[in-house]
């Protein structure tokens, strides 16, 4: 399956990740009026330290643990994909508990957000990486 | 292949989807006593909040049993378990037989006696959804609910129900609340957010004594009560494989296939003690997450592969009101304390692993990164140990291993 992966001696750390994810979820079509002045809740995020830095997500694991501790079935594959029925989520956090690479955060409605690779907004293919201006996310088999 | 299940809960899920994996022929039979698809026991609490419904608690959709070609015998219960003819026993004299057996019959309310017990008109347990909707129907906006239990099902169900009734006082013997995940500044910071909301704390005190409408606590307090809610401990379902003369602990006792002593039985799920890594030791761990991945294993094993499940380790994630908590592993060993601007976060560390922690509050975001350095052991002399200490965070470890991860770099 295509994933998204790092290329972590290419990050700028410029963060634009996190914007295009932000406004690719954000269901607005005009991504200056979508993130203007907001405080954006990415499902990517850049680490940052002594002059490195890569952008996380979701793994889409073969084994998640993730969906293995969801109390409330809320998370399941499909079709190798890791995906959310925000809908069933109860926010409890058993998720951010167990994924070792700390790939969910609460959205700003409190349930949980994951990495989708834009399977679940219209952007196509991940927009994280089609933002990326330095093929430092790349969206491949490997 | 006849495969049998005896609990129609979480563990027996993960058989189910264990089985699956590699065998798609073999019959599947799940025996359940309540009279209900798999729902998700833990959101009983979140159903009286109005946070989801009985149709949304189903934990798996409703063409789970049909695609998995699954038979369910819901609303009966296995009396008898015959290793020698191969024969699971109903209440109602019919039977069942198995080539491959899995026992997941999870625990039940441990009620200690107390006098006076019998002149409570509204008493209940929380730990079924028939508790959940009998407990609904008895409560009132005048009701003045006692719980006896301060651990974490007496407390999610005060969560509950809190908005929907007049007064809720809960009673502990434990001098601290929640006292199995957290340590004393946890128990007194999750106390005080509880009571700002309204509960009453009892602690290091107990029921001498209910009369018709009021509790006399050993203390000599008097609690006037409508509901009483008891939730002092559970007790797994062991009986059914005792008396087939597998060997039984406190739980069923189990190998890292999730077998039995028995041939061709497995168990898993809160019926089971698990050997904790942490402190290489057999407990129970009456956790979801556990129940769910001792059942995949027990069931990848009855289709014939070899599936450990060998990283067994207590970890809760619970929350009150908007205040959360994310604990994981054992508090041995030397302990590192941060203090944060709304909680803290409390690390455990022995031998160069890291044996647990305690998250409360604004610390719980990327838990998961602290817990996989608990179940994978790994040495913390090859990570930055500083950088770990100050954030969940993969920057921490080494740059192969970061390739490793997120790279897919083998
Ligand atoms: C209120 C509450 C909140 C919880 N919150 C959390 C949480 O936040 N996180 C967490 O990790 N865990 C939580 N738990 C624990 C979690 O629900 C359990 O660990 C999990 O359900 C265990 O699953 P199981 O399959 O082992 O057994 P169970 O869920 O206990 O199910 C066992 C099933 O077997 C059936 N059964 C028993 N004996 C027989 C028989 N002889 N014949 C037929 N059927 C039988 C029972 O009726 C039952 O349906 C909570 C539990 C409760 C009650
Ligand atoms: S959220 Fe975490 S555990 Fe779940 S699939 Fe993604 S990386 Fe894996
Ligand atoms: S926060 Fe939501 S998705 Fe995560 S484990 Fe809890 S219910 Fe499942």
């Amino acid at each position: 399956m295509k994933r998204v992966y790092v290329n972590e001696q290419w990050c700028l750390g410029c963060h634009l990740c996190e914007y295009f994810c932000a406004f690719a979820n954000s269901g607005q079509s005009d991504m200056a009026r979508a993130l203007k002045d907001a405080v954006i809740c990415p499902r990517i995020k850049v680490e940052e330290h002594d002059g490195i830095s890569f952008a996380v997500n979701c793994r889409h694991c073969t084994e998640p643990l993730c969906v293995k501790s969801c109390i409330a079935g809320a998370l399941s594959v499909k079709d190798g994909l890791i995906v959310i029925d925000q809908d069933k989520c109860v926010g409890c956090f058993s998720c951010i508990m167990s994924c070792p690479f700390g790939a969910l955060m609460p959205s700003d409605t409190g349930v949980m957000q994951k990495c989708e690779l834009c399977t679940s907004n219209s952007a196509g293919k991940p927009a994280c990486v089609q933002g990326c201006p330095n093929r430092a996310i790349v969206f491949e088999e490997r | 292949m006849k495969y049998v299940i005896i609990g129609n809960s979480i563990a027996s899920v993960g058989c189910i989807e264990g089985i699956r994996k590699t065998d798609r022929d073999g019959s599947i039979t799940v025996i359940g006593e309540e009279p209900y698809r798999t729902y998700c026991r833990p959101l009983i609490s979140y159903l009286l909040m109005g946070r989801t419904t009985e149709e949304k608690m189903a934990y798996r959709d409703e063409r789970f049993y049909s695609d998995n070609n699954v038979t369910c015998i819901t609303g009966k219960k296995a009396i008898k378990v015959d290793p020698k003819q191969k024969l699971v026993t109903m209440e109602d004299g019919s039977s069942v037989p198995y080539d491959k057996l899995l026992v997941a019959t999870g625990s039940r309310p441990f009620v200690p006696p107390m006098v006076g017990m019998d002149r409570i008109r509204k008493k209940f347990s929380f730990m079924t959804l028939d508790d959940a909707k009998t407990l609904e129907q008895s409560l009132t906006r005048h009701s003045r609910v006692l719980i006896v239990g301060a651990g974490l099902i007496g407390l999610k169900c005060a969560e509950g129900i809190l908005d929907r009734v007049k007064s809720i006082t809960v009673v502990d013997l434990a001098p601290r609340i929640l006292p199995s995940i957290l340590d004393e500044t946890g128990s007194e910071l999750v106390r005080k957010w509880l009571e700002d909301r309204g509960l009453v704390f009892h602690l290091a005190d107990s029921v001498a004594e209910f009369l018709d409408d009021t509790a006399l606590l050993k203390s000599g307090t008097v609690v006037p009560y409508d509901v009483v809610v008891l939730a002092v401990g559970v007790r797994p379902n062991t009986e059914l494989l005792k008396e087939a003369g597998a060997e039984v602990g406190k739980g069923i006792k189990i190998d890292d296939r999730c077998a039995t002593t028995i041939p061709d039985i497995y168990a898993a799920g809160d019926c089971t003690e698990s050997h904790d890594i942490t402190i290489d030791q057999d407990r129970i761990l009456a956790l979801l997450p556990n129940a769910f991945m001792q059942g995949e294993c027990a069931g990848s094993n009855m289709a014939g592969q070899e599936a450990l499940f060998d990283k067994a380790i207590p970890m809760n994630a619970i929350g009150f009101f908007g205040l959360h908590v994310i604990t994981a592993g054992s508090y041995i060993g030397d302990d590192r304390l941060y203090q944060s601007r709304n909680g803290y976060k409390r690390l455990f560390i022995q031998d160069g692993l890291l044996k647990g922690y305690i998250l409360v509050g604004d610390t719980v975001s990327r838990a998961g990164i602290y817990t996989s350095l608990i179940r994978n052991k790994t040495p913390l002399e090859d990570i930055d140990f500083e950088l770990i200490c100050a954030s969940p965070q993969l920057m921490a470890f080494a740059r192969k291993d970061r390739a490793a991860k997120l790279g897919g770099v083998q």
